[in-house]
């Protein structure tokens, strides 16, 4: 009766070359050792572009490059270093269509959300930390705070361009240098950055991108010259590198794995928390590490939001990424689609339903159709394991006390949600879940003013907000 | 089956007040994400049409006069004299004294004559001065009636009393359609909203309607949410269909079209037509013409290209 027509985002406004180097010390460069990878659009299969493989020489390189440009980086007044910032931030603001679809094309994320979500939230990350950069001493870490030296950070594929401003807004604010390494998936958004830094005049050195595969990762947090290392990415990788960098001194924060639980009570809003349902786990595709994954729903109401629930999933159109309307695009990997087929197909052979709404997915491409599971209890491994994917379990409680018990029976402390009309509820549950982040009445909600960071399995450390810059200073 | 039946005036309180609660933010959050959905070329040709054949072409002034709702019903008839493939609107809105004028100037014509009657916009008269509004309306020749609820009533808590009068001009409508308007700028919060809805489809309405275009606040998107996640509820529990009107400050295309992909969105297919939803509108149908000429031209006509009423 009413359909919408195609409403595509044009490609053409970013430039793809047909291969790129490895940003070091201000200046593109080929890897040492000719090594190429190539990163493709999941959404179509297509080759985007061809990426230099950094190898140990080139990290070499970078972290010596890194460690120059310390000596003068950190020498300069932070109110020098926040006009790098601003100016950083300003640019990414200009230039975010192009870095919008850039990101939707390599990640495969939906264009609404690379382009109202991501990227304003890059840019107010940079604005944020240029703000502190000249207040450091009254950040409450003594009135002469130092930075740490080089920062080796290694980011993963689901907010390529995201988690880069988390980690090198707070690195440069403290007068810290930094040597990068992005998901190979996903590596364009980093390298258009360097460009933006470029533009910037940001001086050689400061910030140095090294594309490769886990074998550059490992190498440039093992280097002994890397002062700080940060990692965002997989739980099995974070226990790697804590090990790695034990005993060297080396500052540490990871941010790791999640299985939130997202706790509906029987007097929520329950349309708001519908919403909520699917914002939480379907957003990105599901790739987001504290995705509300668990919905723990009282059983009391169970019947009725499912059938909400069902119904609203109806609505959500799964296609092409650089559509204005697409609400879920495509799995970022191949790699990624058969972890989350083949851990929905052990959720299927545990006994739990599995439901998905009626859709046409494209032939060519990574796809994965929303699913909820019901039926679920803490003893399915769909309840306990990561999936990072659009695929949502949904486990009942009866009363507030179960809700917390189940809430925290996980190995995971990311994030959580609470939904309940009940101000004071909403108060006495949050205090006892063990999650670095509690939502009430909402989901999945950033600021750069707010620490972001995990409990238990989901790493140490946080991100974001005053907090964020501790992990940078001596 | 009907629902008044099904809930006795005493238990009204504790029905309404047991409804779910809507989140503020969550609702208007919603709302504003409903409203970046791109609709282009054939999907906005489609929605156009639809939405002028879902306009409730209104005037309602103190200065009206024959001449001018006999201006209205022609628009009506034909929105765009130029262009005989475009549809006609769903109905001429006007007050009660001029029905008889409509509704000589629409016979023939499928366009639905709707009056406000029940002592528009306050609604402050006493029930049989709204009783006999009404029936002389509908004697008139209305088709649809759109009465005004006692604001002050609900605030106040009573509930019986307002259901008691819906009931009652329910009746006095006999075939005619009843809309109940809320006036939900003067409720206030969204809960209130839901609740207002929900006592007007027990008490019988056959549409809901946002407002009088009377007061500050009249439709806005977060607001005709709640409504049709109402009407949805309702006829899931109920089994009966209910329309729903957003009226006032709906001006452009743009945010028609934002309606229509709430609809789209929230309730489906079911609402999407003339006779279970309309815009209470004025100066939107001549918005919608000029976008359908862009559309099929090309480009853009100056207002002196279409009719002023």
């Amino acid at each position: 009766m009413f359909s919408y027509a195609p409403a595509p985002e044009s490609r053409s406004v970013v430039d793809i070359a047909s291969s790129y180097g490895l940003f070091i010390d201000g200046s593109f460069d080929p890897a040492k050792d000719g090594g190429t990878f190539k990163t493709v659009n999941p959404a179509s299969e297509e080759v985007l572009a061809e990426v230099a493989a950094a190898g140990s020489e080139d990290v070499d390189r970078a972290v010596a490059a890194a460690r120059r440009a310390f000596e003068s980086w950190s020498a300069l007044p932070g109110s020098e270093r926040a006009k790098y910032l601003f100016r950083i931030a300003r640019i990414i603001q200009e230039r975010s269509r192009e870095l919008a679809v850039l990101e939707s094309l390599d990640n495969g994320k939906p264009i609404k959300e690379s382009r109202d979500v991501d990227l304003p939230l890059v840019a107010a990350h940079f604005f944020y930390y240029a703000g502190w950069a000249d207040k450091l001493g009254y950040a409450g870490f003594g009135p002469d705070p130092r930075p740490l030296g080089v920062a080796g950070q290694v980011i993963p594929w689901n907010f390529p361009l995201l988690m880069l401003a988390w980690k090198i807004a707070p690195a440069l604010a403290t007068g810290n240098t930094v040597v990068l390494k992005p998901a190979e998936t996903t590596p364009l958004s980093a390298l258009f950055f360097a460009d933006v830094c470029r533009q910037a005049d940001l001086p050689p050195g400061v910030v140095n991108i090294v594309t490769g595969a886990g074998d550059t990762g490992a190498y440039l947090v093992q280097h002994p010259d890397v002062n700080k290392v940060a990692f965002t990415g997989s739980t099995e990788v974070g226990r790697e590198i804590a090990r790695a960098v034990a005993g060297t001194g080396k500052r540490l924060t990871l941010e790791l794995g999640g299985k939130a639980a997202n706790i509906v009570f029987d007097d929520a809003p329950i349309d708001q928390a519908v919403e909520g349902i699917v914002n939480g786990i379907f957003f990105n595709q599901g790739h987001v590490c504290c995705a509300g994954s668990r919905l723990l729903v009282q059983e009391s109401i169970a019947e009725e939001l499912l059938t909400s629930l069902k119904r609203r999933m109806s609505t959500l159109r799964v296609g092409d990424p650089l559509d204005k309307n697409t609400d879920i695009g495509a799995i970022n990997s191949a790699a990624q689609l058969a972890r989350i087929t083949e851990l929905s197909e052990i959720g299927g052979a545990e006994g739990a339903e599995r439901w998905s709404p009626e859709c046409q997915l494209p032939d060519r491409g990574f796809w994965f159709a929303p699913t909820i599971f019901t039926g679920v209890t803490q003893a399915h491994r769909i309840a306990r394991e990561e999936i990072f994917g659009p695929v949502l379990s949904v486990l009942t409680f009866r009363t507030p006390a179960e809700a917390v018990e189940k809430a925290n029976n996980t190995p995971y402390g990311l994030s959580a949600g609470v939904w309940s009309e009940k101000g004071s509820r909403i108060l006495a549950i949050a205090d006892k879940l063990r999650a670095g982040v509690v939502w009430a009445n909402t989901f999945n909600k950033f600021d750069p003013a707010s620490p972001f960071g995990g409990y238990k399995e989901s790493g140490y450390g946080r991100e974001g907000g005053r907090h964020g810059l501790e992990a940078y200073l001596a | 089956m009907t629902a008044t039946a099904s809930v006795r005036s005493s238990d009204l309180r504790s029905f309404l007040r047991g409804l779910p609660g809507v989140d503020k933010v969550g609702i208007e959050a919603r709302a504003a994400a409903l409203g970046t959905r791109s609709v282009k070329t054939s999907a906005k040709a489609q929605a156009i049409d639809l939405a002028i054949r879902m306009v409730d072409l209104t005037t309602l002034e103190g200065a009206d006069t024959p001449g001018k709702v006999r201006a209205l019903c022609a628009k009506g008839r034909r929105p765009d004299p130029a262009d005989p493939g475009c549809p006609p609107v769903a109905a001429i809105c006007v007050y009660p004294a001029m029905v008889p004028v409509a509704s000589a100037a629409l016979a023939g014509s499928g366009v639905r004559l709707a009056s406000v009657a029940t002592a528009f916009p306050s609604g402050q008269a006493p029930l049989d001065v709204k009783l006999a509004d009404t029936r002389s309306a509908v004697e008139a020749g209305a088709d649809e009636i759109d009465m005004v609820i006692s604001r002050g009533a609900f605030l106040a808590g009573d509930y019986d009393r307002v259901f008691d009068e819906i009931v009652a001009v329910k009746e006095a409508c006999g075939s005619a359609h009843l809309k109940v308007i809320l006036e939900t700028g003067e409720l206030a919060t969204y809960d209130n909203v839901r609740r207002a809805s929900w006592l007007a489809m027990l008490a019988g309405a056959d549409f809901i309607k946002t407002s009088t275009g009377k007061v500050a606040v009249n439709a806005t998107l977060p607001i005709t949410l709640v409504m049709l996640e109402a009407v949805r509820d309702f006829r899931d529990r109920h089994g009966r269909q209910v329309g729903v009107k957003p009226a006032g400050g709906i001006k452009n295309t743009k945010d028609a079209v934002k309606y229509l992909v709430m609809i789209n969105e929230t309730v489906g297919d079911d609402w999407l037509s003339p006779d279970w939803f309309r815009f209470g509108a004025s100066s939107l149908l001549n918005d919608l013409l000029m976008q359908r000429t862009k559309l099929t031209t090309g480009h853009y006509a100056g207002p002196d290209y279409f009719t002023l009423d």
